[in-house]
């Protein structure tokens, strides 16, 4: 299979933002928003032309698909440690580079409509093709370092899409919150980069991940406090893609990531960067599974379940829609995580992988979706609470079907997306785990329950009075959401199980019907306790959270993490640690320096009188000076 | 050879001539006086070259040489020193070393 041309993906972005970047101010208002989408279309229709190529085409030999590699040797250390650059081709990054063109694609058309008139509005669509065009290397990585150097490009674009409104204080704090805790957990990643180059030898992923390798087969070889140095460097690993994908006790960035404007909390905080750790995890996923017997993956399996239960509860008590989506985002991708923890390898044993692939691909449809519809709302009615809406169904019918369809799919509603993906994770958890398995049964019906809260919320609940009567929004925004709508009900049908698995052969997956009965019976009770509280403007759900008294208080306060980091940080690292050692810095290093800068400055002025500028006064001392050296040569050189 | 005169008298005499020169040089407060005394310390050094050479090396001619050479750039060096001083003349109408303290802004 010729590969080639799959190059020209991500390189089209990065032309259309050099483009941009470059002409910012001297291009006409209207005309960037049709470059971008231009030069995402021709990416676009490169992925899906690759996808049916491999998928249906070249892809599969003897019943397995094939991994294509196209690389050059970039930096040489030793014969087999080197970092290339290169693209990769196997099931899941082609399924990534669909889900990405889709996403970026739509969120592309949507931003003519909701960033028209803007003052940045050549710089957005600039970082969105940056961001695009990081999304893509990462995807298409071949090996561990270079999988890192798009990570932070993905990075970068994300704190400059987050900041994009900055002449706003929090935008700018959000900004650098993200940037700061994601970089944090990325100093994991980079350590257990080099621990791997170091004991593996190797960046490769087709070399590190090969079941009948040497890496694999030798982990035990060397280690370290009791595990072997790969799983250590395993965690390090997943803890930068926790980082990432806002996984528990690094989720802090992503609710108040949610200050960019909305088609970026779609596209980036939704779809697709957020969920490069499920992605990470899952492209390493042998190395995880055969190392230590899996060790690593119960890890993940654990912090996936945790973080997908606290997210939901936390979810159910925010005022602020983009921030109930946030959270949200953080429980779905909580479920892909524990997905893959409870996955196997072989055959049908592998239907975490699957699911979690699954979910990944699906949520990214209904996700954007949700925030675009989101995005639709807050254009109309110009702010983000849940109490400036209401009754907006007569004003908005487009915006109301499209977020319905999306809240069903999230909520697990047969056939929308959400609940084929949402099974099979079900399924994999009930065979492997049967705690995690509960954890998601009851995320699946907060889940149903806090989307549907602000569905009823936004669309029904009570008929406010608009100063200005909100109406539909233009076409340009009504598309995308059809056509993520579309995704949303079409999405769950493909049959994941036959083009992405583990093993990368296929197998046939069933609908376990018990399961899904209980699975969507308790979706529904979610969805019907949502009717119920907000349905009609009415003070049950007053009463309730009173009656919860200190527990709602600490869930509507994110259970004061943030309040708890700053303490961390500002109380004690500060002002235990790094204070003392500014001090000694400034007081000794500094000071040494600066007295000798100092001392200087006054010797000079001490001496600088005898620069009378009185050429006489020079000619005197250069005399007298070469008199005194004579002499000396005179009378010492014998 | 000059009969009846050791190199030692003649170098004194030059000694003398070019320590003359100095002070004239970090004394005078006239730059025309400074450019004469200039002239002595040059003149002294140029005799030495002769006198050098004819004693020590008579069978030799670079110290004559060398002394035509320092008459000839000391007469470049007085016409470029004039014309410095003629056109400080006209800037600040003084011909005082005190007065140039000026130039070193």
């Amino acid at each position: 299979m010729n590969i080639s041309y799959i190059l020209l993906i991500p390189l089209i972005p990065l032309a259309v933002f050099l483009l941009l970047g470059f002409l910012n101010k001297k291009i006409k208002p209207a005309i960037p928003g049709y470059i971008g989408v231009l030069g995402l279309s021709a990416s676009a229709l490169l992925s899906f032309y690759a996808a049916y190529q491999y998928f249906f085409v070249h892809g599969k030999v003897a019943g397995v698909f094939q991994t294509f590699v196209e690389k050059t040797v970039w930096l040489n250390f030793t014969e087999t440690l080197h970092i290339d650059m290169g693209i990769l081709i196997d099931p899941i990054s082609v399924m990534m580079l669909v889900v990405v063109s889709i996403v970026s694609l739509m969120v592309h058309i949507y931003s003519i409509g909701y960033m028209k008139g803007d003052d940045g509005y050549t710089r957005f669509f600039a970082y969105l093709s940056l961001f695009s065009f990081s999304m893509y290397g990462l995807v298409l990585a071949t090996n561990l370092f270079q999988i890192y150097i798009f990570w932070e490009l993905v990075g970068v674009s994300s704190y400059l899409l987050i900041g994009f409104y900055y002449t706003k204080t929090s935008a700018i704090a959000a900004a650098k919150k993200a940037f700061i805790v994601t970089r944090f957990a990325d100093l994991g990643f980079l350590i257990g980069i080099l621990i791997i180059g170091y004991y593996a030898g190797t960046f490769d992923f087709e070399t590190l991940n090969n079941p009948e390798g040497s890496v694999i087969l030798n982990w035990a070889s060397t280690s370290f406090m009791g595990l072997s140095v790969i799983t250590w460097a395993l965690i390090l690993i997943f803890i930068g893609g926790a980082g990432k994908s806002a996984m528990f006790p690094l989720h802090i960035w992503l609710p108040d990531a949610m200050e960019g404007p909305t088609p970026v909390s779609a596209l980036i905080h939704a779809a697709t960067m957020v969920v490069a750790g499920v992605y990470l995890v899952a492209r390493l996923f042998p190395m995880y599974y055969f190392v230590e017997d899996g060790f690593v993956l119960n890890i993940v399996a654990y912090v996936g379940a945790f973080s997908c239960i606290f997210a939901a509860i936390i979810a159910i008590t925010q005022t602020d829609i983009k921030r109930v989506l946030a959270f949200s985002t953080m429980s779905q991708i909580g479920y892909m995580m524990l997905a893959l923890g409870v996955s196997s390898y072989d055959g049908h044993e592998g239907v975490g992988y699957m699911a979690s692939m699954f979910h990944l691909f699906t949520h990214a449809m209904f996700k954007a979706l949700l925030f675009l519809g989101a995005g639709s709302v807050i254009h109309a009615v110009h702010s983000n609470y849940l109490k400036d809406m209401g009754g907006l169904r007569k004003y908005m019918p487009i915006t109301n079907i499209t977020f319905l369809i999306a809240a069903l799919a999230i909520s697990g509603v047969p056939p929308f997306a959400g609940f084929w993906s949402k099974d099979e994770i079900l399924v994999a958890a009930f065979e492997q785990n049967q705690l995690i398995y509960f954890v998601g049964l009851f995320v699946a019906g907060l889940t149903a329950f806090y989307i549907f809260r602000i569905y009823f919320g936004i669309f029904w609940g009570k008929d406010k009075k608009y100063e200005h009567a909100p109406k539909e929004s233009p076409l340009s925004m009504t598309i995308p959401l059809i056509v993520l709508a579309i995704m949303s009900i079409v999405g769950g049908f493909i049959p994941f199980s036959e083009f992405i698995t583990a093993d990368k052969s296929g197998f046939e997956a069933h609908l376990n019907y018990p399961l899904a009965a209980v699975a969507v019976s308790v979706g529904l009770i979610g969805i019907i306790l949502a009717w119920i509280f907000y349905k009609k403007e009415n003070d049950l759900a007053e009463r309730f959270s009173n009656a919860f008294g200190m527990f709602y208080k600490w869930t509507f306060h994110k259970f004061y993490f943030d309040e708890l980091y700053m303490f961390v940080t500002k109380k004690i690292i500060f002002k235990r640690v790094s204070a003392p050692i500014a001090f000694f810095d400034k007081k000794y290093v500094d000071g040494t320096m600066e007295g000798i800068g100092n001392k200087t400055v006054l010797i000079s002025e001490k001496i600088k009188g005898m620069q009378s500028g009185r050429f006489q006064d020079y000619a005197f001392f250069f005399i007298s000076g070469t008199v005194v050296i004579a002499l000396v040569f005179i009378y010492m050189w014998n | 050879m000059i009969a009846g005169i050791s190199i030692y008298e003649i170098l004194t005499l030059t000694s003398i001539l070019f320590f003359i020169g100095i002070y004239g040089f970090i004394t005078r407060k006239n730059l025309i006086s400074i450019l004469i005394s200039l002239e002595l310390i040059l003149n002294a050094s140029a005799i030495n070259f002769v006198i050098i050479n004819k004693y020590l090396f008579p069978e030799n001619l670079q110290g004559v040489f060398f002394s035509i050479f320092i008459i000839a750039v000391a007469a470049a060096e007085t016409a470029l020193a004039v014309a410095i001083i003629i056109n400080l003349y006209r800037q600040i109408s003084s011909v005082e070393v005190e007065d140039t303290e000026i130039m070193k802004f």
